[in-house]
């Protein structure tokens, strides 16, 4: 049996056992997220769905649709809430747009224009990462990650290798390479891995293959994030260069 | 020759732990015990031996404050820095015997011998200042035992042959009321659900009015009874012991003194939902309460009131297994305790599903605080009218209150709900009180105005925490203290308090150290709210309530200390230059910028 419910006055058809988040994207609702990939389990961590349920504050991409339902989402109330959050994705890490390779196709910045979201403004907590570019193919550049956990969840449930995870607590997350030195190149991450295509930022990113596409005429360049959709859906991977 | 040891010692642990992943936590921690931290050759074997992904383990270690990659040292000091322990000197202390011991706070001495370092409230508030000598509690610590202490590590005594009256941990009740006067014979309550039934027993239940006294306050009938109709092949009861909030500390003496009504709380439950297994999850600071618990188990075991066929009734089965934590304040949220318990990390589940449908293993499940459980099995025996007897419409009976801070009668105090602030503080001879902490660092800051409240669901509700400020007092001191606790506490898992909590502390230092301006105000509040609307639990719903609800209440501990500018950097030019002065040597004027350089 399904349903309909509302998001910003406009109506929304579901079906059973969607989730808000489900029944936008099919309808065409862009709701902000960084965290959410429809080819996975919802993690509901980044916080950006979040959403008013009639009146209540919850994420979007682990609520079920339910009939009736009122919910808000580009008030100026939540939008000014996804500012602030997107700010303390930037300030958390080491973001230097200019200077990143996945400028234009970052969905950080993408979600950060859409939400007009203008300069970090927090202070900035300049954290000490690596970048390790031990493997053939990939490179990580831990500075860029923002812990949305789709590495891992691409590595366990779709790759069933586990490269992945995450380790340290509160500020201290950070994510961690299985493999016995810790690096990358001694992992049994490949390439051609879901892994390798779903980071939504300049965290996990192809080797040789630089700037091949001028900043400017790339994919957010062109469109905003809620009419082109998540960027894991326009990798390229290794064999299609 | 190490190596062997090492993996021999695993080999034993696993055998002993039923070579479970769900165990690999309660492994971790008896490795960390024993090697005094947890080697690379160790994860790698328990994650071959568990079938376990190693960055599981790696990531398992690296989440739990108790567990080090890096050695400790063969005595491993770690003094309670909760606000109340400060008040009674205990900084003083870690620094003196820090220095006597030649090593810096926070660190491990380069012969390994020994390390020193804070840890939040270690549930001592009555008895304070208070510290773990490897994993033990040590209470009431003077300055003039640094010296005997001192001589006991560089003479490598074991820590079981120090003074043993280091360790009493007294139980310090100061007021009894029906829970604590009345008495329960063994089995009792069990014998009264198997002679009226599971469906009376629930009837008695929900008439008293019994709501969980862990904080949330949710009916306990309201849970036991979904709990048995949810489908599943077993059920589980937890008793959530992991009492981390700042400035609780009734759970320990209901463990110490009153374990068997706990267990029998639990076992009542277990009749109730039909559960054959059950936790005790204990917090690693209560690692004194361990010997205890398993003997008052193993007691009951031979007593049949617990194990196969309870008081000789076929078929009613249920055993307690106790798991320890390792230094996690969110492990006492009920989902994430559920991940520990399962050998995770301690990560809030996504709700729905509830526990009580989905939650150890996948089984539906009750999670109960251990004074919840006591009162269960009081009720249970003594019926819903003498539960009533007590308290007021909405919040039936009566709460422990663990009582620290400025008084002259720290302690454990049982009231009837609906108690006011004032009537607390007059018994406990507190005198020119500034401020009541009720709550723990989540709760709120009661200003005199407001004496005339209420303990209560509804109006203050509190695990137990009632910490006491005089005028005396700064209280920022306690603000800044319970923000620092947050930035340690949060979990990490989602941005608005991973981030947040750090955010707010660092604006609240500038306050403190008098560089703050108005808009850092407006950004702490912004801030602030978005924490409270946007966390996934309860912990980064509440973090910001200290700096919010004392900007609110005591606006005055905030304005005297802000600048009149609205802008200040957050960059200090001169602070910058910290580094250099260190390496040239110079601290003179000229090594100084005015103003901060601002
Ligand atoms: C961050 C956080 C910490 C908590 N810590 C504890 C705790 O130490 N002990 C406890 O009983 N409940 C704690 N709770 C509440 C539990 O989630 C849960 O509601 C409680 O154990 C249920 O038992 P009750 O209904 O008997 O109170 C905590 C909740 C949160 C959000
Ligand atoms: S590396 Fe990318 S995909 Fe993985 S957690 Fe970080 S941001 Fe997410
Ligand atoms: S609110 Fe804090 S403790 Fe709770 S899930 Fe988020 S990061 Fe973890």
């Amino acid at each position: 049996m399904s349903g309909q419910f509302i998001i910003d006055h406009k109506p929304v058809p579901f079906e059973p056992g969607q989730t808000i988040m489900d029944a936008a994207m099919a309808a065409g609702i862009y709701i902000p997220h960084l965290c959410h990939n429809p080819e996975f389990h919802p993690h509901a961590s980044c916080k950006l769905c979040t959403v008013k349920i009639n009146g209540r504050p919850a994420s979007a991409c682990t609520t079920q649709a339910a009939e009736g339902a009122v919910v808000e989402s580009e008030t100026d109330e939540l939008m000014d809430d996804r500012r602030i959050l997107l700010k303390m994705l930037f300030v958390e890490g080491n973001h230097v747009c200019p200077a990143c390779e996945k400028s234009g196709r970052c969905q950080l910045q993408a979600v950060a224009y859409y939400c007009n979201m203008l300069a970090p403004e927090f202070t900035h907590f300049y954290p000490q990462r690596d970048v390790d570019a031990s493997h053939p193919d990939m490179v990580i550049d831990f500075n860029r990650c923002i812990l949305c956990n789709l590495c891992v969840r691409a590595s366990r449930d779709v790759d069933g290798k586990d490269v992945f995870a995450i380790s340290g607590r509160g500020i201290g997350s950070h994510l961690i390479i299985s493999s016995p030195s810790g690096r990358l190149g001694d992992s049994a991450f490949d390439a051609e891995d879901k892994a390798a295509q779903v980071c939504p930022v300049g965290a996990i990113m192809l080797k040789h293959q630089g700037y091949d596409v001028p900043i400017g005429q790339r994919l957010y360049d062109q469109e905003p994030v809620s009419v082109v959709g998540d960027v894991a859906k326009y990798v390229v991977k290794k064999h299609d260069q | 020759m190490a190596e062997i040891t090492i993996t021999d010692r695993i080999d034993g642990l696993l055998g002993q732990w039923g070579n479970q992943p769900q165990n690999l936590l309660q492994i971790l921690i008896r490795v960390q015990q024993s090697l005094h931290h947890i080697p690379a050759t160790a994860i790698d074997y328990l994650a071959r031996k568990l079938g376990c992904p190693q960055v599981q383990v790696e990531g398992l270690v690296g989440f739990y404050s108790f567990l080090h990659v890096e050695p400790r040292g063969s005595y491993d000091i770690l003094f309670s820095d909760n606000i109340t322990d400060r008040m009674l000197g205990g900084q003083g202390v870690a620094a003196a015997l820090a220095e006597r011991l030649g090593v810096a706070l926070g660190t491990t001495r380069s012969d390994g011998r020994v390390s020193v370092g804070y840890t939040f409230c270690t549930g001592m508030g009555d008895q304070g200042p208070a510290a773990l000598v490897n994993g033990y509690t040590m209470t009431r610590l003077t300055p003039d035992r640094i010296g005997q202490m001192v001589e006991l590590i560089e003479g490598a005594v074991p820590v079981t042959d120090w003074p043993q009256e280091w360790f009493v941990v007294e139980d310090n009740i100061q007021r009894r009321d029906i829970l604590l006067q009345t008495a329960l014979p063994d089995g009792a309550a069990i014998d009264r659900v198997l002679e009226i039934g599971v469906d009376a027993l629930l009837q008695e239940m929900d008439a008293s009015g019994l709501r969980g006294r862990g904080g949330a306050g949710f009916g306990t009938a309201l849970k036991w009874r979904p709990c048995r109709e949810a489908t599943g092949a077993d059920r589980v009861v937890v008793c959530n012991a992991d009492e981390g909030e700042p400035g609780t500390f009734k759970d320990r003496l209901l463990l110490q003194r009153y374990a068997d009504r706990v267990v029998e709380g639990m076992t009542l439950c277990a009749a109730v939902i039909g559960a054959s297994k059950g936790f005790i999850y204990l917090r690693g600071e209560y690692l004194y309460l361990l010997k205890g618990l398993e003997a008052e188990l193993q007691r009951r075991r031979e007593s049949g009131l617990l194990g196969r066929s309870i008081r000789g009734r076929e078929g009613f089965d249920f055993d307690i297994e106790i798991h320890l934590g390792a230094g996690a304040y969110i492990c006492g949220e009920e989902s994430a305790l559920i991940e520990s318990l399962e050998g995770k990390r301690g990560h809030p589940r996504v709700r729905p599903p509830f526990p009580v449908t989905s939650g150890y293993m996948g089984l539906p499940t009750v999670v109960n605080n251990v004074e919840t459980f006591m009162a269960a099995a009081m009720i249970g025996v003594q019926g819903a009218e003498w539960f009533r007897s007590r308290g007021t419409e909405e919040s039936s009976g009566t709460k422990l209150l663990t009582i620290s801070g400025d008084c002259a009668r720290p302690g454990i105090y049982e009231y009837p709900y609906g108690v006011t602030v004032e009537q607390v503080l007059t018994d406990c001879g507190a005198q020119d009180v500034q401020a009541v902490q009720v709550a723990g660092a989540a709760g709120s800051c009661v200003p005199p105005s407001e004496f005339g409240r209420q303990i209560a669901f509804e109006d203050l509700a509190t695990g137990g925490s009632f910490m006491i400020f005089n005028q005396g007092r700064d209280l920022l001191e306690m603000v800044e203290n319970f923000a620092a606790f947050f930035v340690h506490e949060s979990c990490g898992f989602c941005t608005p308090c991973r981030v947040g909590t750090s955010l707010m502390h660092k604006r609240l230092t500038k306050v403190v150290v008098g560089h703050a301006t108005r808009a850092d105000m407006e950004r702490m509040c912004d801030i602030g709210a978005l924490m409270r609307k946007a966390s996934h639990c309860g912990l980064g719903q509440t973090a910001a309530n200290c700096i919010l609800g004392t900007m609110d209440s005591f606006p005055a501990l905030y304005a005297e200390r802000l600048r009149s500018t609205s802008f200040e950097p957050a960059f200090d030019l001169d602070a910058s230059l910290q580094e250099a002065r260190e390496i040239t040597g110079r601290d003179d004027p000229g090594a100084h910028l005015k103003g901060g350089g601002v």
